[in-house]
């Protein structure tokens, strides 16, 4: 087998690099204290993501993390654990999966869903952070997207209802939120919103 | 060790044996039509009957039960067609029993008929990916028309008691039809002996070319034609012969025979010194399929706390080439089938990794693994979410 065939890897050599030497890896040897842990993703969906950190003055100033997860998946957090670092919790806050798959140079189209737990469990550990402190959490809506013009509804409310098991099906939250009766245009987009936040949050989507 | 290259994923596709390709370069000259009448034509059609002879005696058939398709993809969609073609002219019998462990071929295939409305039943596994002879007894009736069940799993390697099913597909009056891809070349394969109607096979998985394969007939057994135009293989697989690739699937069947005893013993040697390695080798493994009725190159284990894609991309990196049953691999949500079938715990799925070995693989393959193998699952493992 030639070298050259070798070096035409799956993925980039960014993406290749973090794969093989993640940075920022929880070990236990370490003896990690964390002010705020997030974890989301399920094993049943062959994903999943923890990640603590460290937070003074409002920075974090250190990230670890575990995953159960692919190579995108490995990747895209460690690229992340280092892009958080040093960020202010509202810089922390608005990372979104493009701005690491950009990091990264780029991965597959249907690797694309596996790269977006490390922004969310990011997100969770600072929502438990600022819980712990006490503090009202105003990042939380800050970040907040409306997804369906006609009816207002933001992809924070869905998110929120599939984690709390309120909706189980697109028609519960349909039922529920209205979305997509207006003019329907925003149906494609929101379904497959849906479809993702169910696998984040390692849901089932139940029978209709 | 230096790095080498490993590949173990002879179930996915082999390389072909150089006997095969050196048939296929002298047999460069032959592009006469086979079904034309002339010396060009003539010298075709004699090495295309000469493969058939091969192929024949390899499957202990006449090289009149023999049809040339593009491989076992095609030959399955033949087999399904032809019930289809007896259903939609009014057979008494309209249901076709399969079972959930199919190859993709199968199994989308069955999907799109059930869509169109044809009764057709899946049978489970049992853990080690065994299809139950009760289950399957149960099933039988006289509306049954077609049992279809493969030889071996090309996933977890597990051998149906293909002789056992047939008999009871004729005791009831079905016909029987065997997807036998992973399984030749292998482990002996029976046509006759186990009364099958229809057997597919491709070429390419036992170091043939690609895109060629078989659809063996039973005598008597119902043939419809899949394809329509010329009058190729009875007019059943209409198409210009692709001669050199007959001549190639010809000269693999030829060495399937003849090694096939050795070749049997010695990948079951690889295989168990693979396994008994790995599992001395790194805590908390799980082996998947029948370690009795097992094809004898392919081993398939899980390893808890490590996801799939992840060891197959750092194997990938020591020249190490595996597959996976994890869902990340393909881009679906959901991991293999096979092993979910078989009632497999989910993580335990995403976990999995086959190893598919061949004729050309060797014992310092197997030492390679077992030393590459075992620090990766201990660097997945490390970083997991799921701590031990
Ligand atoms: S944007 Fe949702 S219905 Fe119009």
């Amino acid at each position: 087998m030639s070298d050259s065939f070798m070096n035409d890897w799956v993925y980039t050599d960014i993406v290749k690099d973090h794969f093989m030497n993640p940075r920022n890896i929880w070990k236990r040897e370490e003896h990690f204290e964390p002010d705020g842990v997030g974890e989301v993703g399920s094993l049943a969906c062959g994903d999943q993501m923890r990640i603590g950190i460290q937070v003074k003055d409002d920075k974090i100033v250190k990230l670890r993390w575990l995953t159960y997860g692919c190579a995108s998946a490995i990747a895209s957090t460690s690229m992340m654990s280092e892009m958080a670092t040093g960020m202010s919790l509202g810089e922390a806050y608005r990372i979104t999966p493009d701005m690491v798959t950009k990091a990264l140079g780029g991965l597959p189209e249907h690797k694309f869903h596996c790269s977006v737990l490390g922004d969310k469990a990011l997100r969770a550990a600072i929502d438990d952070y600022l819980a712990k402190q006490g503090r009202e959490n105003t990042l939380k809506t800050s970040v907040a997207r409306v997804m369906c013009e006609c009816k207002n509804v933001t992809d924070q409310a869905i998110e929120t209802l599939v984690a709390s098991g309120k909706v189980r099906t697109l028609k519960e939250l349909q039922d529920l939120t209205g979305y997509g009766t207006g003019c329907g245009k925003c149906k494609q987009k929101i379904a497959d919103y849906f479809y993702e936040m169910m696998h984040v949050h390692g849901k089932e989507v139940a029978e209709e | 060790m230096n790095r080498r290259s490993v590949y173990m994923d002879n179930n996915a596709t082999t390389q072909m044996a150089p006997e095969v390709w050196q048939a296929m370069v002298a047999a460069k000259d032959l592009y006469g039509n086979a079904s034309s009448m002339h010396g060009f034509g003539r010298v075709a059609a004699h090495a295309v009957s000469k493969a058939r002879e091969q192929v024949a005696t390899l499957l202990d058939c006449a090289p009149e039960a023999i049809y040339f398709t593009s491989g076992a993809t095609e030959s399955n969609n033949m087999v399904f067609n032809i019930a289809r073609t007896l259903i939609d002219e009014g057979s008494r019998r309209n249901r076709i029993v399969t079972t959930k462990i199919e190859h993709p071929a199968t199994i989308e295939t069955v999907k799109y008929l059930k869509g169109l409305g044809y009764k057709i039943d899946e049978l489970s596994v049992d853990a080690t990916g065994l299809v139950d002879l009760g289950e399957v007894k149960a099933a039988m009736g006289d509306d049954v028309l077609l049992v279809s069940v493969m030889t071996g799993n090309n996933e977890t390697g597990t051998i149906q008691p293909v002789r056992e099913i047939s008999e009871l597909a004729h005791g009831c009056g079905a016909l029987m039809h065997t997807d036998a891809t992973q399984a030749i070349g292998k482990i002996p394969v029976d046509f006759k002996g186990w009364h099958i109607d229809y057997l597919s096979l491709s070429a390419h998985k036992f170091y043939g070319p690609k895109g060629i394969g078989v659809l063996a007939c039973a005598k008597g057994a119902p043939l419809f034609p899949l394809l329509h135009g010329g009058h190729q293989e009875g007019g059943y697989r209409p198409g210009t012969y692709n001669n050199q690739a007959i001549v190639g699937l010809g000269v693999a069947a030829e060495l399937a025979r003849r090694n096939l005893g050795d070749e049997q013993q010695r990948l079951w040697q690889m295989r168990e010194a693979l396994r008994k390695g790995l599992v001395a080798a790194i805590p908390d493994v799980v082996v998947n399929g029948n370690n009795e009725h097992c094809l004898p190159g392919t081993l398939n284990m899980s390893f808890p706390r490590a996801e799939g894609e992840s060891i197959l991309l750092y194997l990938d990196l020591e020249g190490i080439a595996v597959s996976t049953g994890s869902a990340c691999a393909t881009g679906s949500l959901k991991p293999s089938y096979v092993l979910l079938a078989g009632g497999l715990d989910v993580e335990l799925a995403h976990g999995s990794i086959r190893f598919s070995l061949g004729r050309y693989n060797t014992m310092d393959d197997v030492t390679y693994v077992v030393e590459k193998l075992p620090p990766i699952i201990e660097r997945i493992r490390m970083m997991s979410t799921r701590q031990q």
